[in-house]
């Protein structure tokens, strides 16, 4: 996700379609990019974030969270 | 002279790089993504398209090729490194530079001539300018936006390693309207807007951008 300081402009435009469609009451809308890895079990948490952290997002510009779901 | 243009999947710009760097009077050399070899520059334009197709993030595949890791280490040896555009994307997702550019503010891809002021001429690439001189040249992109943490603008602003700046109306939103910057060395530039675009009165709206590649030829003949 864009961190909370950064513009977003794609979610604000997204927000403000969002009344005109009929859909009242959303005062916020941010935009940002979800993966899905399907990893070995041999593939530990650790691993995850460094991917997460040092490939799928920039640092200077988004922060990220890792799930890990069982299949 | 021998000038590296880096030429990635994707990559638009090379033809008008490697133009620009023989229109200066140095040789251009074509350096291939997938080759880790330099082939033996004595500097190295990074140009823009869209490299990988901005899969990801603009720049942030680019950085892993090949050729890439030595751009990484002759830029920490002190060859002098220009990033244009999609360039200067890769260049900050390389940690060469700081900061990021997001999507520009008005959701729009603007392609226009576009007035900058040059506010550091003591870099590799801007020493044929004056500091405060303004000059033309195209910017298009949809990804032009540059941040960073305050911390992070604040020291680029303290160090004068802002050096282009958009002047009149600001193209993407950038923090402090920044167009390019450069490392704490001043042999790192990247800068949003198309200098290689902007060499002759027949293709470009000036021959300012000339300037970029003129000013590493004197950095080369300074050093020997």
């Amino acid at each position: 996700m864009p961190k909370p300081e950064i513009l977003d402009p794609q979610g604000q435009a997204v927000a403000r379609a969002l009344p005109r469609l009929g859909f009242a009451g959303v005062s916020d809308v941010r935009q940002g990019k979800h993966f899905e890895l399907e990893v070995d079990d041999s593939v530990d948490d650790e691993t995850l974030a460094k991917i997460a952290e040092g490939f799928l997002s920039n640092p200077v510009i988004e922060d990220f969270v890792v799930r890990r779901v069982d299949s | 002279m021998k000038i590296g243009v880096v030429t990635f999947p994707g990559t638009l710009d090379d033809v008008d790089a490697a133009r620009a760097v023989t229109h200066a009077g140095a040789e251009a050399v074509a350096l291939w993504h997938a080759d880790a070899d330099l082939r033996g520059v004595d500097a190295v334009v990074v140009p823009g398209g869209f490299s990988y197709g901005d899969y990801l993030r603009a720049g942030a595949i680019a950085r892993f090729a090949p050729v890439m890791g030595e751009v990484v280490d002759a830029a920490r040896g002190g060859m002098p490194i220009l990033g244009i555009c999609n360039g200067f994307q890769v260049l900050c997702e390389a940690g060469l530079l700081p900061g990021a550019m997001l999507r520009n503010a008005g959701l729009h891809f603007v392609c226009r001539d576009q007035w900058l002021r040059v506010d550091n001429s003591a870099t590799a690439w801007t020493t044929r300018f004056d500091t405060g001189a303004e000059i033309l040249v195209p910017v298009k992109n949809i990804d032009g936006r540059y941040t960073a943490s305050q911390s992070t603008v604040d020291e680029l602003e303290a160090e004068g390693r802002v050096v282009f700046r958009y002047v009149g109306r600001n193209p993407n939103g950038s923090l402090n309207d920044i167009a390019g910057i450069t490392d704490p060395t001043g042999r790192i530039v990247g800068l949003m807007p198309h200098p290689e675009h902007a060499i002759d009165a027949l293709t470009g709206p000036s021959d300012d951008g000339l300037g970029l590649f003129l000013s590493v030829i004197d950095s080369r003949v300074t050093a020997a």
